[in-house]
């Protein structure tokens, strides 16, 4: 194996590893309500800005910026679900689809007029710059995304498997009515899965701003690369956008390298397709 | 009548006079109808845009006599009509063809428009420019640089901007030059994203080689508003070219900078097809791990006090941003649409086309770096033309070449970060 195709794997196995930290979120939402949250690129975006943000007001790195970029997206979460999803539950599936594809607008618009149109970026080398070995070149900023997102996976698969939280809220997502007889309220669990999942991509927002560029339109390029991840992955299934976005993202690095780049995306929706034509439900999902 | 009645007669006279006046001037007003890209991946480059064409408004609308030559400048208003203010109606295209070519319908159906400007990206303007065509309402572009815009056989598009084939003969100019200095430029490799623009200007600079007997060595294209791309930096640092020529918009060009310096590769020389390299955004965000890129441009800021450095400090004042190349061609081709409506002295289309046709520019008359602006049967300016500027600080281009028009020695190789 030549020793750039090295480089490719890493460099895919990289991005996939941050396909599948901001995707992750999106995931966490449709397995809990059954809900597609179209502003979800622009829940990144909004973790992107809160980083960029930490760091010019305050001269604040990741260590201050992803924090508080979580943060503020878990009250943003929250506040979105009692402002907008609970209500919209409640009406047809294209209330749903248009209400977050509204919301996407709102927060891509309220950026675009405080912040205007232009293109930001974090200084090149906020977190360590690049390690060199063996000739190989990874950029400290993508691996901290990546590592943070092996950390966030695990811990939300966890935390849905293995603590009475996770147990109320998959509870609730498996039966409303039967939850609440139990004394479990429907309303908060959704709440924080709301919180979880926006504060998640916040999250992988501020960590994808230290190596990409910062635009209110941001969430629409990130935004479709999520979709493909979670539906291969298996709707609601944590573990399965990690393994689906690894996956894209290798045969993404690969397919531009090795055919072309223009044809890639080709490669990534064939294979997607096919999979999908044989397994409905992703990788992990449940039918 | 009492001396009481007189006087309130009098004001009541002067009222109407003053009111009619007032609505005389209101009455005269040509709206433009100018199209951009104002939201989407190149919002960036349609912000700049619309504060440019308000500072060339201003200067059409209000009397602005320090800036010397330039036609429109000295009084306030279109004097072919009267005094009468220009207005442009803008319309978002969305970076979108299908979009841009809906806008065109609404600003010439529903706006009446007196004439159609834009649209920025070459597949935008390809759309939009076939329904003015259409309607017989003029069309002014003043940016999109894909040669095949004015071979459509139109007769209502008029291009101000040096297009693709002049740029691809100026690289190779360009190229031979820094070759004969020492430079090797033997293997060329293009990089481009997969819209009209991306394609079609990586035809014309590739055929251009061919023709001088060097034919591209490698050809990396990309899909616009990539999420990655390392696998094409890593295969030109796999090929190594000695000369990457880049036809990139602002997001991608970013992009590739980043990946650029993150994977270590620097080729001898970077030469970059304007678009997203101009965008102050691109030198703001990674212009300092750019240094000593190259680029086309026909701006140039001039002396202090001079017309150009007037205009540049009006749109500072406007936009925020530093005058790049792309903002500054728009407002020059505003400045010829505009001459040609004040010399048609109406808002009737055959008119202004007319006008257009007969327009005879010179460079004084001119805020950019053209020989001039006159247009030929298919409506392309024959005497547009432009020269290679470089980043070498990371934080503002300087012309380089050609060497009668540089203000320093083109520096080599590409030094990056």
């Amino acid at each position: 194996m030549s020793f750039v195709l090295v480089q490719v794997i890493v460099g895919g196995l990289l991005l996939g590893a941050v396909y599948a930290l901001f995707s992750s979120g999106l995931t966490l939402v449709w397995g809990m309500m059954n809900i597609v949250n179209f502003a979800h690129g622009d829940f990144v975006m909004l973790g992107m800005y809160v980083a960029y943000v930490v760091y010019t007001l305050m001269g604040g790195g990741p260590l201050l910026g992803a924090p508080l970029a979580t943060l503020v997206l878990a009250t943003v979460g929250v506040v979105v679900y009692f402002a907008l999803i609970r209500d919209i539950m409640k009406g047809p599936m294209l209330a749903q689809i248009l209400g977050t594809f509204g919301l996407a607008l709102l927060l891509r618009y309220s950026v675009f007029w405080w912040f205007g149109a232009n293109f930001l970026s974090m200084p090149q080398d906020i977190v360590g710059g690049t390690y060199a070995f063996a000739g190989l070149r990874i950029e400290a900023s993508r691996l901290l995304a990546g590592v943070v997102a092996l950390l966030v996976t695990l811990g939300l698969h966890l935390l849905l498997t293995r603590t009475s939280l996770g147990s109320k809220m998959l509870a609730v997502a498996e039966d409303q009515t039967g939850a609440q007889l139990m004394g479990i309220r429907p309303d908060t669990m959704q709440a924080v899965a709301w919180a979880i999942a926006a504060g998640a991509t916040g999250l992988a927002g501020a960590l994808i701003a230290n190596f990409f560029y910062i635009v209110p339109t941001v969430g629409e390029t990130l935004g479709i690369v999520a979709f493909v991840t979670v539906s291969l992955g298996g709707f609601g299934s944590v573990p399965g956008a990690l393994v689906a976005g690894l996956m894209i993202g290798v045969i993404e690095s690969l397919s531009g390298y090795l055919i072309g780049a223009i044809y890639k995306d080709i490669v990534v929706y064939v294979l997607f397709l096919l999979f999908l034509w044989f397994r409905p439900q992703g990788l992990m999902g449940k039918t | 009548m009492t001396l009481k009645h007189v006087t309130g007669l009098l004001c009541a006279a002067a009222m109407s006079l003053a009111l009619a006046s007032g609505a005389r001037a209101e009455d005269k007003v040509v709206k433009i109808g100018v199209i951009l890209p104002m939201s989407g991946g190149t919002a960036s480059i349609g912000a700049h845009a619309k504060a440019a064409i308000e500072v060339a408004m201003d200067i059409i609308n209000n009397a602005h006599p320090e800036l010397g030559n330039l036609p429109l400048a000295k009084n306030a208003g279109l004097a072919g009509l009267g005094g009468a203010r220009i207005e442009a109606v803008f319309a978002d295209n969305q970076g979108n063809p299908a979009t841009g070519q809906n806008q065109a319908l609404r600003l010439i159906t529903e706006e009446k428009v007196a004439a159609v400007f834009g649209s920025y990206q070459s597949g935008v303007t390809l759309t939009s420019s076939a329904i003015a065509e259409k309607y017989g309402i003029p069309f002014l572009n003043s940016e999109s640089v894909a040669a095949n815009l004015t071979e459509r056989g139109f007769k209502w598009f008029f291009r101000t901007t040096p297009i693709a084939t002049d740029f691809a003969k100026a690289y190779v100019d360009f190229l031979a030059d820094m070759k004969a200095a020492g430079a090797k430029t033997d293997a060329i490799a293009l990089v481009h994203d997969n819209t009209e623009y991306g394609t079609s200007v990586a035809n014309t600079i590739s055929t251009a080689f061919k023709d001088k007997g060097q034919p591209v060595a490698l050809d990396v294209a990309y899909p616009v508003n990539a999420t990655d791309v390392q696998g094409q930096v890593l295969q030109l640092k796999d090929k190594k070219p000695d000369v990457i020529i880049m036809i990139s918009y602002t997001s991608d060009a970013i992009l590739f900078a980043k990946t650029m310096q993150s994977l270590d590769y620097k080729p001898a020389i970077l030469l970059a097809d304007d678009a997203g390299y101009s965008d102050p955004s691109f030198i703001k965000a990674v212009g300092k791990i750019s240094q000593g890129v190259f680029n086309r441009s026909s701006w140039a800021v001039g002396p202090s006090g001079s017309p150009t450095a007037i205009i540049a400090e009006m749109y500072k004042k406007k936009s925020g941003e530093e005058m790049d190349d792309t903002v500054g061609r728009q407002m020059q081709g505003f400045f010829v649409l505009a001459d040609a409506i004040d010399r048609a002295g109406s808002t009737e289309p055959a008119k202004i086309q007319a006008a257009l046709k007969a327009t005879d520019l010179k460079p004084e008359q001119l805020m950019m770096g053209y020989k001039g602006v006159k247009f030929d049967d298919k409506g392309q300016n024959v005497l547009a033309s432009g020269l290679i500027i470089q980043l070498q600080d990371g934080e503002n281009y300087t012309a380089v070449w050609p060497k009668a028009n540089a203000a320093k020695a083109p520096v080599l190789p590409y030094k990056g970060w």
